[in-house]
Order: structure tokens, then sequence, then C-alpha cells
């Protein structure tokens, strides 16, 4: 059977972010007919039945984290979305928003509505302008419209939106410093448990989905489990995907596809391959950079949460960064050390400490001033980072460090032999 | 206390306090609202912010420099940001960067002495497939190569 795009079926449409046009295409539909027809907790049953993972890197199954909110109703519950998308390499949350804000808009009063609260968040990146402005019309428009306020279609459901911008934090997309952030607080991570679903956002139950994760609910909303759980690699790999490519191929951009494609059918077909013929693969990141890196040579892997962890890595949020022949891996690391060290929040001693040792380490390496020793330092650091931090920022730079020394190991050492970059001009300085 | 904004920035804020469950959610926003009139957040106004939402001001000036959008200076007119994290690099951010601070004169993070642009390097903007991507103010442009950056420039002097 052909994959049919649906995430991104409306986003070639001319004002394909405005609601006439939702509405035109058949938006909204899967919305009424769940609020007259479906109780919440069948909702929520659907999302489950449908094997729905988390869009935003984490891969949780989300009816289950749903089903993690206290059943007691003494206390307000609130639905935060996450659209503070900021993990390098990817920028498929973006064209949602910016391009069919509805879609993901009906998800969000959908999930609000399978669990049971009346106001909802979106935190928005403080640097997606654009993203703001077309979001906050499409609130305003679909408040115009009664799918959002008081007695929803004549539901009797209520349910308010507030969309909070960031204001440029990269760790503010971790799940408890978003909710410190919203808060008015500095963006620092909180110590699980307690999880959010149990004491989130002012002490209340609080689900964090991610924007895309959302969009997928208004597709199942529309057609069903059964539909989406037929999708991709059943049973646990369910629906269709964002995938962003970017770096060294020709046509850097977004493709949907079904979860499970191969990595090299996006690279070669869908991003019309490598951007310059003479420099072939050297390597790419699947998931966002603090993912770890695969060498040319064990690219083909198929494009999944289960099969990108059987190969070592993870899909993380799926923004795949591609690198050719041509590229420093040194100077690859560097760059990725120096944003972590840049968004680190400082509360953890090894990763605020991490960091900027490790960027100071490589720019010795890259400078020609490195030491024998170096290497086994770096990936040493790197270790010890990992796992002793209050959040995942501590993988998310213990991971590409760890990966990028041992996969290209000679590379690192050549650099500190030689006393200089033997790779220049390399194209990442 | 003085108010050093303007009479309607400050009902703005006054209707912030009541918006959210919780009064402190209403910093950010009235954050945003201060630096939109004034152009920086400076610590006469840290100090106005600090007694609206109720908190001190050692408490704003941690939150105000925690997040990289809240500039404690002035900034240019044209406040150009230019991605520099490695899905841009791959695509030539470090030669738009040299490019720039050649063309304007001054260096990452300054700002040219008549105050109509500053300049700084700032990482992933999430618009990787339109690497090398740049924002001036709220406007975004990408893919900029070195002429298409003079054609911005050239329109903004």
């Amino acid at each position: 059977m052909a994959f049919e795009a649906v995430l991104t079926r409306n986003i070639r449409k001319p004002g394909s972010d405005g609601i006439d046009s939702y509405l035109a295409s058949g938006g909204y539909q899967g919305l009424r007919r769940i609020l007259k027809e479906t109780a919440p907790e069948r909702l929520v049953d659907e999302v489950k039945n449908s094997g729905l993972r988390g869009r935003g890197g984490a891969g949780f199954p989300t009816g289950m984290k749903w089903g993690f909110l206290p059943k007691t109703k003494d206390r307000p519950r609130y639905l935060c979305v996450n659209a503070d998308e900021s993990e390098p390499g990817t920028f498929k949350d973006r064209l949602l928003i910016e391009k069919d804000p509805h879609l993901v808009l009906e998800g969000i009063i959908l999930s609000a509505y399978a669990i049971e609260c009346q106001l909802a968040f979106f935190y928005i990146r403080g640097e997606f302008h654009q993203g703001y402005r077309t979001f906050e019309r499409a609130v305003g428009e679909a408040y115009a419209k009664g799918f959002l306020g008081k007695n929803i279609q004549g539901s009797g459901y209520d349910l308010d939106i507030l969309i909070y911008r960031g204001a440029g934090a990269y760790i503010c997309g971790e799940e408890t410093a978003l909710l410190e952030s919203l808060e008015g607080k500095r963006g620092y991570p909180r110590i699980k448990p307690p999880f959010p679903a149990v004491v989130g956002l002012y002490g209340c139950p609080t689900i964090i989905n991610n924007v895309e994760t959302l969009a997928n609910v208004t597709l199942i909303a529309e057609r069903g489990a059964a539909w989406f759980a037929s999708i991709g690699r059943p049973p646990k790999n369910t629906g269709p995907k964002l995938f962003c490519l970017s770096g060294d191929v020709k046509r850097p951009g977004v493709y949907e596809a079904p979860l499970g494609v191969p990595f090299l059918e996006l690279l070669n077909e869908y991003a019309g391959g490598m951007a310059h013929p003479d420099r072939p693969l050297k390597a790419a990141v699947p998931g966002g950079s603090s993912m770890k890196i695969l060498p040319a040579s064990k690219c083909d892997v198929l494009m999944d949460f289960d099969s990108l962890a059987a190969a070592g890595t993870s899909l993380g949020s799926a923004g795949g960064i591609v690198m050719d022949s041509g590229t420093c891996m040194v100077a690859a690391l560097l760059n990725i050390a120096r944003f972590y060290a840049h968004e680190s929040c400082g509360q953890c001693t090894p990763c605020r400490e991490g960091t900027g040792w490790i960027v100071k380490i490589l720019s010795r390496l890259e400078r020609g001033e490195g030491r024998r020793e170096d290497v086994g330092l770096l990936a040493d650091i790197a270790v010890k980072i990992e796992g002793n931090t209050i959040c995942p920022f501590g993988e998310a730079i213990a991971w590409p460090v760890d990966s990028y020394v041992k996969t290209f190991r000679d590379e690192f050492e050549e650099h500190a032999r030689r006393g200089a970059c033997p790779m220049r001009p390399a194209t990442v300085r | 206390m003085t108010v050093p904004v303007r009479p309607e920035t400050d009902r703005k804020i006054d209707a912030l306090l009541g918006r959210y469950p919780k009064k402190g959610s209403a910093l950010l926003p009235a954050l945003y609202l201060v630096q939109e009139e004034k152009g920086h957040v400076s610590d006469e106004s840290m100090e106005y912010v600090a007694g609206k939402i109720g908190v001190s001001p050692a408490f704003v000036a941690g939150v105000v420099s925690f997040y990289t959008m809240f500039h404690r200076a002035p900034v240019g007119r044209h406040h150009i940001q230019v991605c520099r994290t490695l899905p841009c690099a791959l695509r030539g951010a470090d030669e738009l960067m040299r490019h720039v601070q050649a063309r304007l004169g001054i260096r990452d993070g300054q700002t040219r002495p008549d105050g109509k642009f500053s300049l700084v390097s700032v990482e992933c903007l999430a618009a990787c497939d339109r690497a090398p991507f740049i924002q001036i103010n709220d406007r975004e442009y990408g893919p900029v190569d070195a002429a298409a950056m003079d054609d911005i420039l050239k329109g903004l002097e």
C-alpha cells in the first residue's frame, strides 16, 4: 500500500494557516464527532491502541503517559504543549505551527478533552516570531468559531488556551524546565519523581506533549487507532513521522514518511542525495545533535525508535544531520559541544563543568595544540557526565562526545599527533 | 516607586497579572513588554517588574540573565542574529559571519557606533532547511549567502 502523507497534507495549499482552508479540507470534523459520541476515557484508549509514541525525542507511549494522571480530580489539570523546538537539526514542529496550526490545535483540544483539562498552555520558543503570530491568529479563529472557550460545539466541554513565549533557552524543551519557565522562573529541570503527571505546573497534575505528537492525535480521532497502527512497523513503531534532513544534502527539508523508512531512502530519494557529488557520505546523526553518530558504513538503518536503538543510537527528534567526506569530525563535535556548553543550565556540576572542559580540549585539538591523552580524556569526561545529572541534558552532551570519539578515534588521534587539523580546508572549522 | 514605562505598557502588565493561574507566570511576558518599549531591560525596569509581580529584583535579574532573548544593554536598531550551530556551519555559516563582520565593521557581540546594527552569533534557530539562517529582529532570512546578505543590509542602511 502506498504511503499517504497526512501530517503534511495541507502545508502546500494556499492559506493553509487559516481556519477556512482547514475547515474546507474536513478539519475539526474529528473533534466534533469525538465531543458528541466519545467519552474522554475512550479517547485515551484509542490513543493507547494506536501505539502513538511521543514525537519530541523520548518516544514514550502517549496514551500511557496520559494514564499516569491521578484519578482524583481535586486539583486542576493542565496540558502543556511543548513547542520549544530547539534540538539542533530539528525543524518539523516549526513547519506544522506555521503551515497547519489548526491541525495542531485540533489535536490539543482533543487531547485536553481526553485528559479532562480546562486550561492548556502552548509554550513556544521565543525565536519563533512567525510561528507565534500564526498560532495566535489560529487560536483567535478557533475561539470565534466555537472550537475553544465555553461549551465547545454545544458539548458542554470548556477549554481555554494560553500561548506562552519562551525567551531563548534550549533547556526549556526539557519538560520540567518548561514548567519552571512557565511559572516565570529560570528554566532549571526538576528532580523526578514526582513526575509532572502527578506534580506538574503550579504543583498540579500536568501532561506535556510535543507539537507533532498532538497533530497525530487529530489524525487518530479522524481515522481511528487501527488505521494509525497499520502504518510504519507495528506494533511498537506506528504512524506517520516527520523527518528532518539538514547539512550536506541536496535538498534539506522536512519529509513525511512512515516510521521505519530506511535512512538511505530519506537521504537519496527524499533529500536528493549528497549536496556535492564528489564528496560522499561520511557520517550522519539520525535524531538531532544529541544522539549518537553513525559512520557511513552503519547508515543502512531503519528510522524508527527500536531499530535505531538496536543500532546503538536513537530516533530522538528525527533531526537528521548529514556530513560529507569534507567534514572534520573534531570541528563538528566542537561545534556541538559549544552548543551544549552554551545551553547547559548550570544546575548540575558534571554538566556545567564537563561541557566547558570538553570545549576547551576539543578547541586545542582543533588548533593543533592537543595532547595524545586528550582523546581518552574526552571519552572519560563523557562517561562521568552520563547518568550523573538531574535531566537528560547530561546524556545529550555525553552521547555525541562518546560516539564521535569512538567512531572516529583515528581522526581525533591524528589531530594530536600532527599538531594540526588534517582536514583543512574542512567544511566545518 | 517610579514607573519607568509608558502608562499603556504599565496597564498591559497589570492585565497580565490576572491572566495566569499564578501571578509569577506574568514575569516573562512582562519583561517582553518592557523590552518592546525600551529596547532592553535595565536595572530600573527589573526593579519595577519585580514590584509588579511581587518578587525581589534579584529574582528578576536571575531570570533575565538566564534567557538569551532579554537584553541587559541596548542593542542595534537592527539586531542581526547569525545561527552558528552544526547544520548551518556545514552550509557556510562561518563564512557568512566573517562576511557580515567585515561588511559592518563590527565583531560578534558588538553594536555599530551609530546604533543602527548589532551582530551576534546564536545557537540553532530550528530552520536548518534554510541554512545558513539569520534573524534580524523578528524577521527570518535563509538560505543567506554573501550576496543575499549584502542586499538585505543595503535595504536596511
